[in-house]
């Protein structure tokens, strides 16, 4: 096995199925990850893809469900749908701790050669503090993706 | 959250500590032995700071077979990002540092 390459953690006010829901419930991912939806049945095998909340619903990444025990851990392959064997993937780890939920988003497997571990890297911290903001006090912040208008190269996630 | 925010800047308030967190930002999932590395500190010195630096949720640490990595992890970093800068700020500031990023580099 690879080393992870990218490692992120927050600890979040919250219960472990509220933050399984806010990750895999549109209506909940589109308030705090930049108007995008994470859509699928997330059945192990099924495709998952994060889609932008506006008319236009483009497809922003895609992949496969690998593994889905709700409400703890949930593992997803991640592409660009514009070059589908780039692929990486996504595990998100669910923990209660105390009267918090440690959330560990770890995102590797990066093919060779390939950018994906630079244009994801400035936008899961972002993300992240928006989901806790989200889940602790009902407002998100602000996060600019790839899919919104306010886009940065490095603002993928 | 107040306790946790208090850990952060604790954390960060020490030119060792920041060092190794530059370390990880360059390179990640670094052992506790290459940490120690091109460091004047000893290994006990720099297995406290990274307990500190873990505690503040700056560093997470994963075992990976008989060794445990370590991460620079900085959402906690972009949660005081968020908190003091608007969001009709956050051009000006990063104009700003452009700036002088690039007189720095001017010499």
């Amino acid at each position: 096995m690879p080393k992870p390459e990218l490692i992120y953690t927050t600890y979040i006010r919250t219960t472990p199925e509220k933050l399984w829901n806010a990750i895999t419930n549109p209506e909940f991912a589109r308030q705090y990850w930049g108007g995008n939806e994470n859509v699928s049945d997330w059945q192990p095998g099924s495709k998952w893809a994060h889609v932008t909340g506006d008319a236009e619903r483009a497809i922003r990444v895609t992949g496969k469900v690998v593994e889905s025990v709700p409400p703890r851990r949930l593992v997803l392959t991640w592409a660009d749908p514009a070059d589908e064997a780039d692929v990486s993937r996504v595990t998100f780890e669910i923990e209660p701790i105390d009267d918090e939920v440690r959330l560990i988003v770890i995102h590797g497997d990066f093919q060779p050669g390939s950018d994906m571990v630079n244009r994801v890297s400035g936008g899961w911290p972002r993300v992240l503090s928006s989901l806790k903001s989200f889940l602790e006090t009902g407002k998100a912040l602000k996060v600019a993706t790839c899919g919104s208008k306010h886009a940065t190269a490095g603002a993928h996630a | 959250m107040v306790a946790d925010e208090d850990k952060v800047f604790k954390a960060l308030a020490d030119a060792s500590r920041r060092e190794l967190l530059d370390r990880l930002r360059l390179r990640g999932g670094l052992t506790l032995g290459e940490l120690c590395q091109g460091h004047d500190m000893s290994r006990q010195a720099v297995t406290k700071h990274l307990v500190l630096l873990e505690a503040a949720n700056l560093v997470v640490s994963v075992k990976h077979g008989r060794e445990k990595l370590h991460y620079l992890n900085p959402v906690p970093i972009n949660e005081i990002y968020m908190r003091w800068i608007g969001k009709f700020e956050r051009k000006q500031v990063q104009a700003l540092f452009n700036l002088k990023q690039a007189l720095k580099e001017n010499g």
